[in-house]
C-alpha cells in the first residue's frame, strides 16, 4: 500500500469513530464544544502515533506473550507525557477534558492499532497508520462537536453562529451526543450504500 | 460522614450520574455485549466484581504508596497496571476455586481490562477526594447503575433484533439513538 493510502484509509474507509466503532467514549463525552473535541483529537493522534513507532520498532524485541502488558506500558508513558504537558500549557483544555485524558490509556483505538497494525509493520508504515488513524478519530470528533455545538450552544468554537433564543439545550447534554452520533452513522451507513450500489 | 451521604452517593452514582448515561464510560461494552438479557447479566456481574476488587486495591496504591513518595504522576500507568493484573489474577483464582462463577462470568473477564468505566472510576475516587468507605459506595454504585443501564438497553436491543428497521440505520445507529432516548429518561432523576 502507498504512504497516501496508508493515511486516507483512517479518514473514510475505515474511520475509527463512524466505520469501526472505537473510542467511544471520548467520542460522546468530548464533543459538545469544539476546542474540546480538537484537543482530544490531538493528544489522541500524539498518543497514537508515538505508540504507533514505538511498539513497531520494539516488535521484534517484545516477546509474543507479554505483548499486551508492555503496549499498554508504553501508551500510557505516552499518555502521562500529554497529561502533564496540556496541564502545563493548555491548562483550561485540561480541565474541560479532565478524566478523559487519562482514560486514551483505555481508548481501543490506540490498543487495536498496536496490535492489529504497528506489531506487525515497519516504523514508517506504523508512523503514517499513526497519523491517518488520529486525523480520521480528531475529523470524526470535530464533525460531532461541529452540529453539537452549533444546534446545543447556538456558537462554533465560542463564535455565536445562530440568534440568541434559537439553541436546541438537548444536543449539548449527553442524550443529544448519542442521538447525533446515531445519525451521523446512519448518514455514513447511507452513503456508503450509495456508493456500493453505483459500482 | 455519616450514613445520608452514603446513601445520597449510591442514589447520585447510580440514577443522577448514571455512569453510561452521564459519565459516558464504558460505552463500548454497553454497545458490545448488550446483544442479549443474559450476556449483559453476565457482564454486569463480572463488572460489579472487578471494579470493587479494583478500588479497594488502586485506593491504597495512590494514597500509601504514590502520594508518600510523591509520585502522583504515575497514578496512570500503575492503575492500569493495577487493573490488567487483578483480572488475570481473578480469572486464574476463580477457575480454580469457584469453576460456576468462573463459567457464567469467565469470558466477560478479559474484556473488562480495557473497559473505561474501571479504570475511570479508579481515577474518580481521586480527583473527587473520597475517603475509603465513600469510595467503596461510589464503586458499588457505578458498577451497578452500569449493570441497569446495560440490562435495559439489553432488553430493548432483544425487541429491536425482531423489528423492521431501515438497513442503513440497523446495529450501533439505532442503538445509539435508543440510548439517547433512555439517557433523556434518566435526565429525569436529576430532580432526585
Amino acid at each position: 500500500m502507498s504512504g497516501i493510502a496508508e493515511v486516507t484509509k483512517g479518514l473514510w474507509k475505515e474511520n475509527p469513530t463512524f466505520r469501526l466503532l472505537l473510542g467511544m467514549c471520548p467520542t460522546l463525552a468530548t464533543t459538545t464544544a469544539c476546542d474540546s473535541a480538537v484537543g482530544m483529537g490531538a493528544s489522541a493522534m500524539f498518543v497514537l502515533v508515538a505508540s504507533n513507532v514505538a511498539v513497531s520498532a520494539l516488535r521484534n524485541v517484545i516477546p509474543d506473550r507479554m505483548r499486551l502488558p508492555c503496549f499498554i506500558v508504553l501508551i500510557a508513558t505516552f499518555v502521562t507525557i500529554v497529561d502533564l504537558c496540556l496541564n502545563a500549557f493548555f491548562h483550561d483544555i485540561h480541565k474541560a477534558l479532565g478524566i478523559f485524558i487519562p482514560l486514551i490509556v483505555v481508548n481501543c483505538i490506540i490498543l487495536g492499532r498496536a496490535e492489529a497494525f504497528a506489531s506487525k509493520r515497519g516504523v514508517w508504515d506504523s508512523f503514517l497508520d499513526g497519523v491517518g488513524m488520529g486525523l480520521g478519530f480528531t475529523v470524526g470528533l470535530l464533525c460531532l462537536a461541529t452540529i453539537r455545538e452549533v444546534l446545543g450552544n447556538g456558537t462554533w468554537f465560542g463564535l455565536p453562529v445562530t440568534p440568541e433564543g434559537y439553541q436546541i439545550l438537548v444536543f449539548a447534554l449527553p442524550p443529544g451526543a448519542f442521538i447525533t452520533l446515531g445519525f451521523l452513522i446512519g448518514a455514513m451507513n447511507h452513503v456508503e450504500e450509495r456508493r456500493k450500489a453505483n459500482g | 460522614m455519616g450514613e445520608l451521604s452514603i446513601v445520597s452517593i449510591l442514589i447520585a452514582s447510580i440514577l443522577t450520574q448514571n455512569v453510561i448515561f452521564a459519565r459516558f464510560l464504558g460505552t463500548c461494552p454497553y454497545l458490545g455485549v448488550s446483544k442479549s438479557l443474559s450476556t449483559a447479566f453476565g457482564m454486569s456481574a463480572a463488572v460489579v466484581f472487578v471494579m470493587t476488587l479494583c478500588t479497594a486495591i488502586t485506593y491504597p496504591v495512590y494514597h500509601l504508596l504514590l502520594v508518600p513518595l510523591q509520585m502522583e504522576y504515575m497514578q496512570t500507568i500503575s492503575f492500569i497496571l493495577v487493573i490488567a493484573a487483578l483480572v488475570q489474577v481473578v480469572e486464574i483464582v476463580m477457575k480454580k476455586t469457584a469453576r460456576g462463577l468462573y463459567n457464567a462470568l469467565g469470558i466477560f473477564l478479559p474484556l473488562i481490562t480495557t473497559n473505561c468505566a474501571v479504570l475511570g472510576v479508579a481515577l474518580l475516587n481521586i480527583t473527587e477526594g473520597l475517603d475509603f468507605v465513600q469510595s467503596l459506595a461510589f464503586t458499588v454504585g457505578i458498577a451497578v447503575g452500569f449493570g441497569l443501564a446495560l440490562s435495559i438497553f439489553a432488553g430493548i436491543r432483544e425487541q429491536l433484533a425482531v423489528r423492521h428497521i431501515p438497513k442503513v440505520m440497523q446495529g450501533a445507529p439505532i442503538g445509539l439513538i435508543t440510548a439517547g432516548i433512555l439517557a433523556l429518561a434518566f435526565m429525569g432523576f436529576a430532580g432526585l
